[in-house]
């Protein structure tokens, strides 16, 4: 289960390659791929474990995309691209 | 072909849609296949890359972990091995481990014929390893006639071992043809027992694919009986991007990749280091470049004729049809090998417009793949269909150059 509250990392077993569009991960363990649609979400990926909580790892931006950006790091939790830290 | 295997993706409202972005292309392919080599110990009557013989100029064990480590390098997390039959290169193990040393995956298709109980447990035992079984028949009948007699129990003694070895998930390849399409359940059955994962690919007119292609390749009716198949079962098998054409029967899209992604996320290295922009495209009109001159990446990235690929295509025939948004016009080597042009109506359109197509093409005119490794045998495959063993005139440049030699 995702929770916002709580602190993420990238999983250990996932590579990030940068692409025009964002970027693709890829999980060595489950052998799926994920892509990151904006530059802005792979950006806050990376800064996951500069934050106590998901939730404020997105609190720079405005209410609507707070959410929206929550909702894509709930399915990258869900796919285990990122592992509570 | 091969797509990705499955994906997910952690959208946010205003982006466009995946399908959109990959038409740009990728900075390093996803659905990357790499022929080892031409060499097989079968001859199956519709080999996507006409192999057979060795191709004396094939990459050395060297040349081939430098690609590798290009791979490692370019962040290409995977790749689909396959030929011919990979495994009868002596040095196959060596590059698998030596791949997946350097964090590049590998799943190897196979007939089947190397994988002892041995191998097997190797398999089972290495990371970032994963085996495909092609399979054609649920039944030896069906399956030798095309794959040659044996070849059933080859691939079942196969799957046995990786089985016992505790191998799980591994890949059962089947082409469909209008032979199996009624054992859809059968396959499905055969998967579950070995709890493996079935793959369904559809037969292109590719390399000795065309000569059988007349014969072997759905009816409209069997398109339907594959779309209503998928709609049922479409999350349990994996398709790549093999039936986004059927897309336009129903206003469900089914699973899988749904673009034509040749040279944009799908590319081919055929074993003597040729790059073309897909694996059922080997033909100079789809040939970027070889890793032997400045390396793989140097192609993929600048080569003229990916990025001519990477434009937005027109869909010129297609785009007054209201399915085009759904089927995309189809697959590019299937019109390509069958004669018809690129930016029109697939072979198998399932509006018809492809029959009517075809019915204009001379078929003596069509484009020949640019490798042919065919054995002598592989003309008795087609006899055991019941086909005629030539069924075109042979030309001058249907013989390979190496012919002879190896
Ligand atoms: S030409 Fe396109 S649709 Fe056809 S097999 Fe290749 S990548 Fe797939
Ligand atoms: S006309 Fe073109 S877009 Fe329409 S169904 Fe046929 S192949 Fe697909």
């Amino acid at each position: 289960m995702f929770d916002p509250d709580g602190p993420y990392r990238l999983s250990p077993n996932v590579s990030l390659r940068p692409e025009r569009f964002g970027a693709l991960a890829y999980h060595f363990g489950t052998r799926k791929l994920s892509f990151m649609k904006t530059p802005q979400l792979v950006e806050i990926v990376r800064e996951l474990t500069r934050h106590p909580s998901a939730r404020s790892a997105v609190s720079h931006l405005s209410g609507a995309e707070q959410t929206s950006y929550l909702k894509a790091l709930a399915s990258l939790a869900h796919a285990g691209m990122i592992v509570p830290a | 072909m091969n797509a990705p295997l499955k994906t997910s993706t952690a959208n946010t409202s205003e982006v466009l849609p995946l399908v959109e972005q990959f038409k740009y292309g990728l900075d390093s392919p996803i659905c990357l296949t790499w022929e080892w080599t031409y060499a097989c110990n079968l001859s199956c009557a519709h080999c996507l890359s006409a192999s057979g013989r060795r191709d004396p100029d094939e990459l050395s064990t060297d040349e081939i972990k430098a690609v590798i480590d290009e791979l490692e390098r370019m962040q290409v997390f995977y790749v689909n091995v396959g030929g011919g039959e990979p495994t009868v290169r002596p040095d196959f193990w060596e590059l698998v481990a030596y791949a997946v040393e350097h964090n590049v995956g590998i799943k190897f298709s196979t007939n089947g014929y190397r994988i002892d109980e041995e191998h097997a447990r190797w398999l089972a035992a290495t990371d970032y390893v994963d085996v495909q079984i092609s399979l054609d028949g649920a039944t030896p009948e069906v399956n030798d006639a095309v794959r040659g007699p044996g070849s059933y129990d080859t691939a079942m003694a196969a799957m046995a071992n990786l089985y016992a070895a505790g191998m799980r998930g591994f890949k059962i390849s089947v082409v469909m043809t209008s032979q199996n399409i009624d054992q859809l359940d059968e396959f499905k059955r055969i998967a579950d027992g070995f709890e493996a994962q079935l793959r369904i690919t559809r037969l292109r007119p590719s390399g000795r694919g065309a000569d059988v292609w007349d014969e072997l390749h759905p009816s409209a009716e069997q398109q339907w009986t594959i779309y209503r198949w998928l709609l049922d079962h479409g999350d349990e098998v994996l398709t790549g991007d093999s039936f986004f054409h059927l897309n336009a029967l129903g206003s469900e899209p089914l699973p899988g990749l749904n673009l034509c992604g040749a040279g944009r996320v799908v590319c081919l290295i055929d074993p003597v280091g040729d790059v073309y922009a897909c694996p059922f495209a080997i033909h100079d009109a789809f040939h970027g470049g070889n890793v032997r001159e400045a390396g793989f990446g140097a192609v993929w990235w600048d080569s003229e004729l990916f990025n001519e690929l990477r434009q937005p295509q027109t869909g010129g025939a297609c785009l007054s049809c209201s399915a085009y948004d759904a089927c995309q016009g189809g697959c590019m080597a299937a019109k390509f090998f069958t004669g018809l042009p690129l930016d029109g109506p697939d072979p198998e359109c399932v509006k018809g417009h492809g029959e009517a197509a075809l019915a204009e093409v001379d078929a003596e005119r069509t484009p020949r793949p640019a490798q042919d490794h065919s054995k002598p045998s592989a003309k008795q495959q087609q006899v055991l269909l019941g086909l005629p063993a030539l069924r075109r005139p042979d030309r001058a440049c249907d013989e390979s150059p190496l012919a002879g030699m190896t």
